[in-house]
């Protein structure tokens, strides 16, 4: 019983791991159509936020929730102002320029910090115990921040003008213009937002992973997986993804070992690919955020 | 029919150079200077390891170029950077045997590297030293590696370990050659020492959530955890472990933590404990070892990365060399590689170490050490441990004639166990 | 026979890549011939997305899914069959019959561009995982071992008819050179048969070409399909250059490269994105040889800088300047003419029919 507990709780975590590493992905890919291949340097700038600003003293908890978002999301409105918006429907363009960037980031973290920086942060919570078992108490924080984050975006894109506007923007930019809104401001503000909420991701998990300038690389490629799986809808895409594949993920890792497990999230991967191309949300809940 | 490239090489080599390349093998460029090649990942994912070992190598050329370089010759240091694609590995390879015509190739990280560059370096006979630990077996005569090999460590930290925590083992390790050979070496002696494993886990390199493993561990109940994680992706497990509590309950040894200065990458209540095995650690006491660390230190001022294995192996690799040039007085190749095979030694910064002349591995001498406020202190000392491993299956003696990698299908396909 | 503007040049290029390859062993030194392979295979990767991303209009993002594809099935055809002929045409046909099955799931699933892209890109990188998790004796075809993360030796390309010599690889660079000519010639020969030309205006306007009466998936599958053999036989040439195939040639990295090169050299042109490959790969060869400034650093600012000023890529950017510049020479003396010949109001039309 203990167990069971303990796993699924870690599967859920597995879970939250992937809507964090994905969601700020999938605002921008969604919202704007812009295949952001910087998305793993992002989060390595997140965590280097947090790794930085803690070795200059600054609390762990600012550092990771407000620090790492807001310098992301800086990085972000300024990257859009300077590149990304001279790119917009030039899709294959912004896959160039983001690339690049990637490299950029990489080289530039690497040429002002060295090839590795020391840390003197460890996850902030203890641990808890569950019968014999132990979890750590961050990876509950983590859930919760995670599903705080889903509900934040999902309220402002519900109820904000804000968010009403980006949907309009989102659906017809032509006509969301010609009704008056600028949206020039409103593509500034969505990569901002994708960016920053990136950072927070890459600064919650700066305690709990190793925080290397190439360590983007081994994000990359869940988080793609994941928003393509999930398909055009934000929110319900990422989840209904990040619930399968991280519950098989998670399942079959401690079946089978964490080899199988990958391989088992990669072949759910492919099949749900072929079975639905446009993702799980191009398929069923069409209408949602 | 095994016919694959090597065997092509070794088939053909002699035959083809005359025929075909006859300009190669003359070192016909006419200048006085000894060209050093160095073949290093300097920026891409396996910078964490190449850029250590590249200062180290920088400084040991200029540090013989001061001296009044070798036989009077100054050492020309060509460096390059394959910016972590094996492809330039093999171009930039080529380019130092037949471009530069490089009196010796220093290069290579990762065991992908060196198989695509050895075959290479070997049909245009540039000597070639490997100077990173690596999973063990390669048998060339025109190869030398200087780094350490699993057996050589884990054969002395395992009694350490099962001393101190126990002995019910749980191994997890990186899913490739390297990680799944290191672990069969866990195991046996493990085994031998009358230990029992619990279990034996092996992580793609990209795998960053352990969580479902951390269970599994909990979940087996063993004395402790060995660790052959490689890489940036794998320093996760080393804080999930830490987060759910278990370093305090199930302590961690490994012979793979420190190379990537992991340790430095997890904060010091994270890696308290954890015990480590290498040929070198930048704390090894001597004043060789501390002025050693000092001139670096000054050379590559505040930036200085701490100086694991990789990078001490690199530097000694060129001393070792540099010692064969000056006994051999030419830098030529089959004079060095003789002068190498004597027997030669070096009173390096990692202690007194030699080549072994049958397997052309080094002998070096192993430090097991405790992690303590992100430090290692040295607790036991095993000097001039022979490359166990790769002596069972080569003898470059009785055979001089091969370039072979043994263990590239794993142990079992070299005849051992 | 007419020649086109267009096809004198493409004679042009035909020529000087054979009389290159003729001319370079005796002028080039041992290891740039030896190097070029790599850079040669490289290239016919970039001529296959050239082909059907420029001139299909199909975003593959993932084109080096069949490139590897081809270097994987070439390696272990050969440790199996103990020599190459074989080899060679299984992994064609394996790196095809991937291209096949992947684009009959997208054109015939209705996949629109932007997904296009990212599910080649997703399947290039599952491929990249699938084939790291291979290390280990019990990851075995027939005789030959995936290798995982490490990779394995390729055997050498070797003679097709006995005694079976094994080519060198100096010798690598001239079959190559002939796979990139012969296959330019067939892309640029395919590009203006009526298959072609209805690709070109799929690409124009799909829904147009279906209106038409056009089976456009099938017009799309077949040149996706046609584009993944001629990737896959860069990859032959490939694994020969380097010697070895390791997964990281499923890699982001190297799956963008592709992309870059097109961009690069210019899409809806053949040459361009062999042009661009061979620039990119002698940058990135000449920033490993630099010491001072991070690699990285450098080639991401050049690609960001590139996309916002020749977004065109260079090719085309150089013709059109190349057009202009005649054009206005042409004007200049046709205006001279008219002046003397017929006067002011003629000129006035024929400048409006300039435009």
């Amino acid at each position: 019983m203990d167990l069971a507990i303990a796993l699924a709780l870690q599967i859920v975590y597995g879970i939250a791991n992937l809507v964090l590493i994905s969601l700020g992905l999938a605002i921008i890919f969604g919202m704007m159509r812009v295949i952001n291949l910087a998305h793993g340097e992002f989060l390595m700038l997140g965590g280097y936020t947090v790794v930085i600003s803690t070795n200059h003293g600054v609390n762990i908890w600012f550092a990771m929730l407000v620090l790492a978002p807001l310098v992301v999301g800086l990085i972000g409105v300024l990257v859009e102002r300077l590149l990304i918006q001279y790119l917009y429907g030039r899709m294959v363009d912004t896959l160039l320029a983001t690339w690049g960037l990637s490299l950029l980031f990489v080289g530039l973290v690497t040429t002002i910090f060295g090839a590795q920086t020391e840390t003197t942060i460890s996850p902030p919570l203890g641990a808890i115990s569950i019968g014999d078992y132990s979890s750590s108490a961050y990876e509950l924080f983590l859930i919760g921040v995670t599903v705080a984050l889903l509900l934040l975006v999902w309220a402002v894109m519900k109820w904000t003008r804000l968010g009403l506007v980006a949907r309009a923007t989102m659906q017809s930019d032509d006509m969301a213009s010609a009704l008056g809104v600028s949206t020039r401001n409103v593509y500034m503000i969505t990569f901002g937002l994708g960016a920053a909420i990136s950072g927070l991701a890459g600064g919650l998990l700066a305690p709990v992973t190793g925080v290397l300038p190439s360590i983007g690389a081994t994000y990359i490629a869940k988080a793609f997986i994941t928003v393509i799986s999930g398909g055009a809808s934000i929110l319900a895409g990422t989840s209904a993804a990040s619930i399968l594949l991280g519950g098989i993920n998670g399942i079959m890792s401690f079946l089978t070992g964490p080899t199988l497990g990958e391989v088992a999230l990669l072949a759910a991967a492919i099949v749900l690919i072929r079975l639905m191309p446009t993702g799980i949300t191009g398929r069923f809940f069409r209408k949602s955020l | 029919m095994a016919f694959d490239r090597r065997t092509f090489i070794k088939g053909t080599s002699v035959a083809g150079l005359t025929l075909m390349a006859p300009g190669i093998i003359g070192r016909a460029k006419a200048d006085d200077k000894i060209r050093l090649a160095s073949i290093l990942d300097q920026s891409g994912g396996l910078d964490i390891y190449g850029k250590p070992m590249a200062n180290a190598t920088q400084m040991a050329v200029d540090e013989i170029n001061a001296a009044g370089g070798l036989n009077g010759q100054q050492i020309e240091l060509i460096n390059y950077d394959p910016q972590s694609n094996i492809q330039f590995y093999t171009q930039y390879a080529t380019k130092a045997a037949t471009g530069d015509k490089a009196h010796v190739v220093h290069a290579g990280i990762t065991s992908a590297s060196r198989e695509a560059i050895r075959p290479t370096l070997g049909r245009f006979q540039s000597l070639y030293f490997y100077n990173t630990q690596y999973e063990g077996g390669v048998c060339d005569r025109n190869c030398f590696c200087t780094g350490s090999t699993p057996a050589q460590t884990v054969e002395k930290l395992v009694p350490y370990a099962m001393n101190k925590f126990g002995k019910k083992v749980y191994i997890i390790a990186a899913d490739y050659n390297y990680g799944q050979i290191t672990a069969q070496w866990v195991k046996k002696y493990v085994t031998d020492n009358g230990g029992e494993v619990a279990d034996t886990e092996f992580f793609p390199l990209d795998v960053t959530n352990f969580g479902p493993t951390i269970k599994k561990i909990q979940a087996a109940k063993p004395d402790m955890v060995w660790s052959a994680l490689v890489g940036g992706a794998h320093i996760s497990f080393y804080r999930q472990y830490a987060a759910a509590g278990m370093n305090k309950s199930v302590p961690i040894a490994s012979t793979t933590f420190g190379v990537g200065n992991e340790h430095k990458l997890i904060s010091a209540e994270e890696g308290d404990g954890i015990l480590a095995a290498y040929t070198y650690f930048q704390e090894v006491p001597g004043d060789n070892n501390a002025a050693f660390v000092k001139r670096f230190q000054e050379k590559f001022g505040a930036d200085a990365p701490y100086l694991n294995e990789l990078a001490t192996r690199s530097y000694e690799g060129i001393q070792l060399w540099a010692e064969a040039v000056k006994k051999a007085g030419t830098a030529d190749r089959m004079p060095v590689i003789e002068a190498l095979e004597s027997g030669i030694s070096l009173a390096g910064p990692s202690g007194d170490i030699s080549l072994d002349p049958k397997t052309h591995h080094g002998v070096l001498n192993v430090y097991l050490a405790e992690l303590k406020d992100q430090t290692f202190n040295i607790v036991e000392t095993h000097n001039a441990q022979p490359p166990s491993d790769t002596l069972l299956v080569c003898d470059l003696q009785a055979n001089p004639d091969q370039a072979t990698f043994y263990f590239e299908n794993g142990l079992e396909a070299a005849g051992i166990k | 026979m007419n020649w086109s503007r267009e096809n004198r040049w493409r004679a042009v290029i035909v020529a000087a890549g054979v009389l290159f390859t003729l001319a370079a062993p005796s002028m080039l030194e041992l290891f740039t011939i030896i190097n070029l392979s790599t850079a040669i295979a490289l290239a016919i990767l970039a001529l296959s997305l050239g082909l059907i991303w420029g001139y299909g209009g199909i975003l593959c993002f993932g084109q080096t899914a069949f490139f590897g594809i081809g270097a994987y099935a070439y390696t272990i055809a050969a440790v199996n069959f103990g020599g190459s002929s074989w080899a060679i045409l299984l992994a064609i046909l394996a790196a095809a019959a991937f291209a096949a099955v992947l684009g009959y799931f997208m054109f015939y699933g209705r996949v629109s561009d932007v997904y296009m892209a990212v599910i080649t890109l997703t399947v290039t990188l599952i491929l990249y995982s699938l084939l790291r998790r291979t290390s280990g004796p019990e990851y075995k075809i027939g005789n030959a071992l995936l290798g995982g993360f490490n990779g394995v030796n390729s055997p050498p390309l070797n003679l097709p008819w006995p005694p079976y010599t094994p080519l060198y690889p100096e010798h690598v660079f001239y079959v190559g050179m002939a796979v990139l000519i012969i296959g330019y010639v067939l892309c640029a020969w395919l590009v203006q048969t009526h298959f072609g030309r209805v690709a070109v205006a799929i690409r124009e306007n799909e829904l147009r070409a279906e209106l038409i009466g056009y089976d456009t998936r099938l017009y799309k599958l077949v040149l996706f399909t046609i584009g993944g053999a001629v990737a896959g036989a860069g990859g032959i040439i490939f694994c020969n250059g380097v010697g070895r195939i390791t997964p990281d040639v499923f890699n982001l990295y190297n799956s963008a490269l592709a992309i870059i090169w097109v961009i690069v050299g210019g899409r809806g042109t053949l040459v361009g994105p062999v042009l661009g490959s061979f620039a990119l790969f002698y940058l990135t060869t000449w920033l490993g040889t630099q010491g001072t400034v991070n690699n990285n650093l450098v080639l991401g600012l050049i690609l960001i800088v590139f996309v916002l000023a020749v977004p065109k890529g260079i090719l085309p950017t150089f013709i059109s300047w190349w057009d202009k510049a005649r054009q206005r020479r042409s004007m200049q003396r046709r205006e001279l003419k008219v002046r003397r010949r017929r006067g002011r109001a003629s000129l006035l039309e024929e400048a409006a029919d300039e435009k």
